[in-house]
């Protein structure tokens, strides 16, 4: 298996690690290599978060490069936009359609662009949007957008889905085990057939 | 496979590695990207962890327990070795008796740092080995070899990882902890730990002597390994460059230093003679490259295409190399950026909306309020290191003539943590020397920035038991301030009203804002909402800087909505709204 590289984008708070999480204990219960890098420190603060999840035979840089990700996962549409340079030509873009405003725009001193949505689909052929809060709200809390992304994503890597819902109850807290399941499977059922 | 596997930050391995190889005591101060070493070894009860007040006194504490006979392990962030600096020196001297490694967590590019000083520096400067691992399996298992190193050459061992090592996670095979055989008890040997003139005379040969044992074991050690390939090209490298160069250059030959201080100088010179071309791949200072020139090995390529500035990456290195630039996707342009702000219901942004509306020169220090010097807030104007905002206010404030200028006045603003860790003594020198500046003592109970770790104000320590809270107020008063004035962060007419007797008096005084992280302790009160048939939309209220707020149109209609699942009903906002629109 050659390395899947797979960059998630998005706010801080917003779950991006724990859905790292999901998929690096998925591939290393594949029998695969895996690593996986984020920065953080300032970033709990709303800035931007990336998170680098690559996994395959063998994987030597824990960093996804720009042009080398094969899956971009955007959970803020501004987010998904300022890295889709990362992008592997021909590669996939699953991304939550959301909008939460930086500081700067929030303040008056900077606009949010109002053609990101167009923007991002002139980068990748593949490009899928999700509703991500409205189906984490489906699922009873728009906080598990996070699960209904990794439920999207989950459909287009070839690890059974049995071991994405096992990994999702080991995760969680036993109490939210049932709503991110749900969160997940509204997440597959966004993209499949698209 | 019956072997245990996890995948591990470096960090996380670390504090696997030293529970493993049997470390009895662990001290830190919490620094990025070094801080979740000690709050993972806080989870093995085998070890005595706590948070010490700065790094000095980590390492002090550290260098009694291995006195004492104890493994013990020290966590920093890279700035963090310069405030430890004054008794690692001396400590390189009198040795170990139980091992102790030093983690300095270095941070080039600055994710969450002030500077991208590169600590192998240290390492020569203070004569003591240091130690590199590439990955979180070389975390955890290179810990065990450095305590033994430390021991076998009694000299304390720096450890040193990197933002990218420290917080990258890859899989790890796990061990089992091994006691160490070792009595742990005061055994006097005043020559070797009481370090007069006349000791310390008689220690310093044993540690130029040290040095050269260690070149000779720096020859052996299977820290250093050579992966000979094809030949036409040999890189040496170390820590994080190490995986980028494999990935960049996978037919290269590469020499892999973990053990980087000191240097294998006869190893180096066979890899050199073996190979075609000799590039030096390395983050940070030329420091292989400048010794390994000493040695009189001809170097190919080092810092002439991997430059002093920031972090490398494999793409880097492959076009650096090829000379050939890929092709890439140009970046999205002109994208509103999305730096870190106060959150929503933070006691810091009331204080900051009126130091702004007073037009004060702002003396910063390290914590969550060195966020409002950027954008909007832009109410910080100097910050340098750890503690420093109210020595810098006073220096400021003896050379700038005394007017009624309030452009020309000076506050210092320091958090709780940072007041512990050096900012007493600032506070000291200003009342001896008649200071007449304001200092804010912004207290939130917690160490905010690097994620909430519990200090000498939280009263709770490291493994989450009752400890006491420093009285900060009192403090203050016993170092002989009389001007001593609390303020409420969420009333900005106190503040404000506040801060100008301050600024008017010809005395020191100290303003001490109490009001814990609402964060770290999940304070919330209900959301508040605007009134849109009030709000003029004048921005007024987006000047406050908080996420929870955004302007909405409709129409040609424009007003300002607060999110509810964001707001924390602090009311900041609604108190700086002059139409009466914000409310609950």
């Amino acid at each position: 298996m050659e390395t899947t590289n797979i960059l998630l984008a998005g706010v801080g708070g917003q779950g991006v690690l724990l859905a790292s999480q999901i998929f690096t204990s998925v591939a290393i219960e594949a029998d695969l290599d895996v690593k996986q890098s984020e920065v953080h420190g300032m970033s709990q603060r709303g800035g931007s978060v990336t998170s680098h999840v690559r996994f395959g035979e063998k994987v030597f840089s824990p960093t996804i490069d720009p042009g080398e990700a094969d899956f971009l996962i955007g959970f803020e549409r501004l987010e998904t936009l300022r890295n889709v340079h990362c992008l592997k030509s021909g590669g996939t873009i699953i991304y939550n359609s959301m909008r939460i405003n930086p500081s700067t725009v929030a303040a008056g001193v900077a606009e949010y662009p109002d053609d990101v949505a167009q923007q991002i689909a002139a980068f990748g052929e593949k490009t899928y949007q999700v509703d991500g809060l409205g189906l984490g709200q489906q699922a009873g809390n728009p906080r598990s957008s996070n699960v209904v992304m990794v439920g999207a994503v989950s459909c287009f890597l070839p690890l059974p889905e049995s071991l994405w819902e096992d990994k999702i109850r080991q995760l969680l807290p036993p109490k939210l085990v049932d709503l991110n399941l749900k969160a997940f499977h509204l997440g597959r059922e966004a993209v499949k057939g698209k | 496979m019956s072997e245990k596997r996890a995948i591990l930050s470096g960090n996380e391995a670390i504090a696997r590695g030293v529970w493993e190889a049997g470390v009895r005591l662990a001290s830190a101060y919490p620094g990025t990207p070094s801080t979740e070493i000690l709050e993972n070894v806080k989870n093995y009860k085998d070890i005595y962890s706590e948070w010490a007040p700065n790094e000095k006194v980590a390492l002090e504490v550290g260098i009694g327990s291995s006195i004492a006979g104890a493994r013990t392990l020290v966590t920093m962030k890279h700035v963090g070795i310069n405030v430890a600096a004054d008794p690692l020196f001396t400590f390189s001297y009198t040795g170990v008796n139980g091992g102790l490694i030093l983690v300095s967590a270095d941070d080039p590019a600055m994710h969450s740092s002030q500077n991208e000083q590169d600590n192998r520096n240290y390492g020569r400067f203070a004569k003591i080995p240091v130690i590199e691992p590439s990955d979180s399996q070389e975390c955890k298992d290179f810990v065990a070899t450095a305590l033994d190193l430390s021991e076998e050459f009694d000299t304390p061992v720096m450890y040193r990882t990197t933002t990218r090592t420290s917080h990258s996670k890859s899989i790890v095979t796990l061990g089992e902890r091994t006691e160490q055989p070792g009595k742990v008890e005061l055994v006097k040997d005043m020559p070797k730990y009481t370090m007069l003139p006349v000791s310390a005379k008689r220690r310093h040969p044993l540690v130029e002597e040290r040095i050269v044992k260690l070149k000779e074991y720096a020859e052996t050690t299977p820290l250093n390994r050579i992966e000979y390939n094809d030949t036409k090209i040999g890189v040496i490298t170390n820590g994080i460059s190490y995986q980028y160069v494999k990935e960049a250059m996978p037919e290269a030959s590469v020499l892999k230093l973990g053990l980087t201080y000191p240097l294998p100088e006869n190893k180096i010179k066979e890899f050199a003679a073996k190979v075609d071309k000799l590039l030096i791949v390395e983050e940070g200072d030329p420091f292989f490259e400048d010794q390994i020139t000493v040695m009189g090995v001809k170097i190919d390529h080092g810092k002439d295409l991997f430059p002093l500035v920031g972090e490398l990456s494999a793409a880097f290195i492959k076009s650096q190399v090829s000379g050939v630039v890929a092709e890439l996707k140009d970046a999205a342009a002109d994208l509103p950026g999305r730096p870190p702000a106060f959150c929503p219901g933070c006691s810091h942004r009331g204080i900051f909306t009126i130091l702004k509306k007073l037009k004060v020169f702002v003396s910063g220090d390290i914590g969550c309020y060195t966020l409002g010097a950027l954008p909007p807030m832009s109410a910080m104007h100097a910050c340098v290191c750890m503690g420093a905002s109210i020595s810098m206010g006073h220096g400021m404030a003896k050379v700038v003539e005394s007017s009624d200028d309030m452009t020309q006045k000076v506050v210092s603003v320091i958090g709780d943590s940072t007041f512990f860790h050096s900012g007493m003594t600032s506070l000291l020198n200003c009342i001896y020397n008649k200071s007449n500046s304001v200092a804010m003592i912004l207290d939130n109970r917690t160490t905010g920035m690097t994620g909430g770790q519990e200090n000498p104000g939280s009263g709770l320590t490291l493994g989450g038991e009752e400890a006491i809270v420093a009285d900060i107020p009192a403090l203050v008063k016993a170092f002989g301030i009389k001007n001593v004035v609390k303020i409420d962060p969420y009333n900005l007419v106190d503040i404000e009203e506040k801060m100008k007797v301050a600024l008017a008096s010809d005395e020191m005084t100290v303003v001490v804002v109490e009001a814990p992280c609402v964060l770290r302790y999940r304070i919330s009160h209900p959301p508040l909402k605007v009134d849109a048939e009030k709000c003029t939309a004048c921005k007024r209220c987006l000047t406050v800087s908080c996420n929870a707020l955004s302007m909405e149109v409709k129409g040609d209609d424009s007003f300002v909505v607060i999110d509810p699942n964001m707001c924390a009903g602090c009311g900041v906002c609604a108190q700086v709204c002059k139409f009466d629109a914000i409310g609950e």
